[in-house]
């Protein structure tokens, strides 16, 4: 290591460098969690980007009533295939495995995670289970077309590549699993001298919920998938009603994993905008244990609701009522942030950079989510509601306008620090007019279509919802539009960005007290925090 | 290193538990297979968590932890614990 | 748990952070077995004489010795890990020997087990079964998948227990740096404790 030069430009390389190893081999062997985060970046994006497209296609198709340019067939198989990508291989990987594996360790004042191999080997299994769901499209019998809920008794019939793209979610829950452990254990033993529990900024808080969640929840998925491909092979019953199997039964497993999975892609960046709002309201956080506790809260009652997936399944009456009273409560804890996350803005000293105009949208397109979701607990809304394209454009306002704004956001904030150079701010903030006109045409005309009563996963239309499905079509090019300005900027500036300094939007948690892109090893000294994480004194003492 | 603090059980207590847990394996057969349906699930409910317990705190040496690792299993237990009876919810009401 | 616990480089001696790392991985096992716990509850519940049938045909001498068997294997890698604890190398060697050998003849019995069921058409879409009730294929389809999961476990763990064996032989664990060995025996005693609950659910189901 070099030696460190007198009050500030440090001699030692950054992590992008490293002291010359940057060939290709030197990556994608590399145990350093920020090569890693910038692995997941990469390869979750190109999936995203993947799934947008079909997206863009499945659009092209109800442009028109009656077949557009596709078959039946093909259109079941794509939001099938659009399903399983973007919840598997973005929105529940996303922000944990790219800004989790990168700043987790930052934030806390460590080195590295607790389990570096383990870290590179997560995004092993990633990589092998995205690319066996991209081998389920093309191989044999064809690409799965049985919605990403694979529900039994279809899933167990369908001559579809089933097994195939379900052993591929398998691997990929497999890689779930250890950023799990991995960050529960990094939080619990490596924190910096002096940062108690209490003491440690709410990103990482996060991620231990989350982490937490993917550990005890994931393998209930496992275990679902696997039973899925013996049952298709070996025929075993237990979700074929012509074996004397209950398909609810299928369904329980399903979503005991996948309800509380829609927190695991909800709590990060929930953890992100609540760094983000502090620095650009230059206040700090309001509520700071409330946040905490309602974090713990949302991964604990967010475990006992799964069942409101099933109301209309034939469960039994009482089960309905249960299900119902707790999704209505899990929703309190999420409305203790945003609370908290409007009363810091309070009197705060408002900078509407980027990261923040999209950290407040992200606020505005997740109350819009989250409520749209509490009416779906009702019970006789739900009869009306389940299956329609309500329910589609409920869970893109919440997984996209919440989880993928978020990510945005958090990416406009972080990336200065990741590779030390600053995008264009004029373009981002012009992307965000496309991006926010484009989101809302498309998914809140969802929410129209499905109270007239458009079903979900229907390939063609009735005429009454055609102009519906026109302004949405059009909406998701707009939304297009704005993702390609946002991301031709970010990468443009990879290129051509200006150079960033440590820290260009005046933060005050530890990631801008190391030089961007950070050194390898992160801190020459491993810090020792003296007081709250979000002190907006002129004097700061670390 | 840290490995050197750590508590060393002795032979005898594992052979003890050990014991332990063949007699109750003897006890929950016998029962199950000389008795009444109602008496050998009253047995099968007792002595397995029981056996189950015996191999966590001794051979698992979850005796021996801290707070910490103790609080874990038992976040982890209760979680499946919870599972499987809001699953009855549903299954006894229909 | 204080703060500032470890300033050493996070790749290795955390022997703490180990342990917890291993355990967490455990409650994923747990869990996953946990899933099939579930299935088999509620349909015992609605096959209650059906389990009870299909339970009265499996062999409850092959399986009280196969419990015999973890149990004392349980032993025997408790055994080697206060060995190693007390620099008794060739003691704990052998313990961990008798370990992987009492994994094997597990599943030299699970082999016979399985095979006499397959030979007599017990399994599932094999032709006695399919002449049976439906509570009766769930109860074989259920054994089938949780013996076999757990097969697969003692499996994985007699390979693992081998290499902690060629490890110990080297002394990439002794005293004083033996992690590995109690996590991996971590592994060993949890596909145990699985086994404690695999027999009444299904061998002393009659």
């Amino acid at each position: 290591m070099s030696t460190i030069a007198a009050g500030g430009a440090h001699a030692e390389p950054s992590f992008l460098d490293a002291g010359g190893r940057t060939g290709l081999l030197s990556w994608i062997l590399s145990t350093d969690h920020k090569r890693i985060g910038i692995l997941y970046l990469v390869s979750i994006f190109t999936l995203f980007w993947v799934g947008v497209t079909i997206g863009v296609l499945m659009r092209l198709e109800q442009l028109t009533m009656g077949p557009t340019i596709m078959e039946p067939q093909t259109y079941n198989a794509m939001f099938t295939v659009h399903g399983v990508i973007m919840i598997f291989m973005f929105v529940i990987p996303g922000l944990p495995a790219v800004l989790g594996n990168f700043f987790l360790p930052i934030l806390i004042g460590a080195k590295d995670v607790a389990f570096p191999r383990l870290n590179l080997t997560s995004w092993y299994l990633f990589l092998a289970g995205a690319v066996l769901a991209v081998i389920s499209l093309f191989a044999g019998s064809g690409p799965p077309d049985t919605g990403w809920t694979f529900y039994a008794p279809y899933s167990l019939r369908t001559g579809t590549n089933v097994s195939l793209a379900v052993f591929a979610a398998f691997v990929l829950g497999f890689s779930s699993i250890l950023t799990g452990i991995n960050f529960v254990t990094t939080i619990h033993r490596l924190r910096a001298p002096g940062m108690t529990w209490l003491r440690m900024p709410l990103f990482p808080w996060s991620l231990y919920a989350t982490g937490w969640v993917q550990v005890l929840a994931t393998p209930i998925i496992s275990i679902t998938l696997l039973l899925v491909i013996l049952e298709r092979f070996f025929g075993i019953g237990v979700f074929d009603p012509a074996k004397g199997g209950d398909p609810l039964l299928y369904q329980h497993l399903f979503w005991i994993y996948s309800h509380p999975a829609v927190y695991i892609m909800i709590l990060p960046a929930m953890g992100a905008i609540s760094e983000i709002i502090p620095t650009f309201a230059h206040r700090t956080i309001f509520g700071y244990r409330a946040i905490v506790y309602s974090s713990i809260a949302i991964a604990a009652l967010g475990s006992l609701v799964w069942a409101h997936h099933m109301f209309t399944s034939g469960m039994g009456e009482l089960a309905n009522t249960i299900f119902s009273l707790l999704t209505f409560l899990v929703a309190i804890p999420s409305a203790i942030k945003v609370f908290n996350w409007v009363a810091t803005l309070y009197k705060g000293s408002i900078d509407l950079e980027p990261p923040m105009l999209y950290a407040l949208t992200f606020i505005f397109l997740f109350c819009i989510g989250g409520l749209t979701g509490v009416m779906q607990g009702a019970l006789a809304l739900n009869v009306h509601l389940h299956d329609t394209y309500f329910i589609v454009g409920h869970f893109h306002y919440v997984m996209f306008g919440g989880t993928g704004f978020g990510f945005f956001a958090a990416l406009l904030y972080w990336f200065p620090k990741m590779f030390g150079k600053m995008y264009n701010k004029k373009v981002a903030i012009a992307a965000w007019f496309p991006l926010f006109i484009g989101f809302n045409g498309l998914y809140f005309t969802m929410l129209v279509l499905g109270v007239m009563g458009m079903p979900r996963r229907y390939y063609d239309h009735l005429p009454q919802f055609h102009t519906g499905h026109v302004i949405a079509t059009v909406g998701s090019w707009f939304l297009t539009v704005g993702l390609l300005m946002l991301f031709s900027n970010f990468v443009m500036a990879l290129f051509k960005g200006r150079k960033a300094e440590a820290n260009p939007w005046g933060g005050v948690t530890l990631e801008w007290t190391v030089p961007s892109p950070p050194p390898t090893e992160n801190f020459e000294e491993i810090p020792t925090i003296a007081g709250p994480p979000y002190e907006f004194n002129p004097v700061v003492t670390r | 290193m840290q490995e050197e603090h750590a508590h060393v059980v002795p032979y005898a207590t594992f052979v003890k538990v050990w014991a332990c847990l063949l007699m109750l394996t003897f006890i929950l057969v016998v029962v199950s297979r000389m008795f009444h349906e109602a008496l050998s699930v009253w047995a099968m409910l007792t002595i397995t968590p029981l056996k189950a317990g015996l191999v966590f705190y001794y051979f698992m040496h979850l005796k021996y932890e801290g707070p910490l690792l103790k609080a874990m299993v038992f976040v982890a237990l209760a979680t499946l614990v919870v599972f499987i009876g809001m699953l009855f919810f549903d299954i006894s009401s229909r | 748990m204080s703060a500032g616990v470890a300033h050493t480089p996070a790749a290795h001696s955390d022997y703490q952070g180990a342990k917890i790392g291993m355990w967490l991985f455990l409650f994923t096992e747990i869990i996953l077995f946990g899933g099939l716990f579930i299935l088999y509850s509620a349909y015992r519940a609605k096959y209650p004489h059906e389990f009870h049938h299909g339970g009265a045909e499996l062999d409850y001498v092959i399986g009280v010795a196969n419990t015999a068997i973890l149990l004392t294997s349980s032993l025997s890698m408790a055994l080697s890990i206060t060995a190693v604890q007390r620099g008794e190398k060739r003691l704990a060697m052998i313990m961990l020997a008798l370990t992987v050998l009492l994994g094997a003849a597990f599943l030299m019995n699970k082999y016979f087990e399985w095979g006499a069921k397959i030979a007599h058409g017990i399994y599932p879409n094999g032709p006695e079964l399919m002449k049976r009730s439906a509570g009766e294929g769930l109860f074989f389809g259920l054994y089938f998948a949780m013996t076999g999961l757990h097969g697969l476990h003692v499996a994985g763990g007699v390979v693992l227990l081998s290499i902690m064996l060629v490890y110990l032989a080297k002394d990439r664990i002794r005293k004083g740096d033996h992690v590995k060995l109690e996590n991996a025996g971590l592994y060993w005693h949890l596909v145990d404790v699985i086994w404690i609950f695999l027999l009444p659910l299904f061998y002393l189901a009659a």
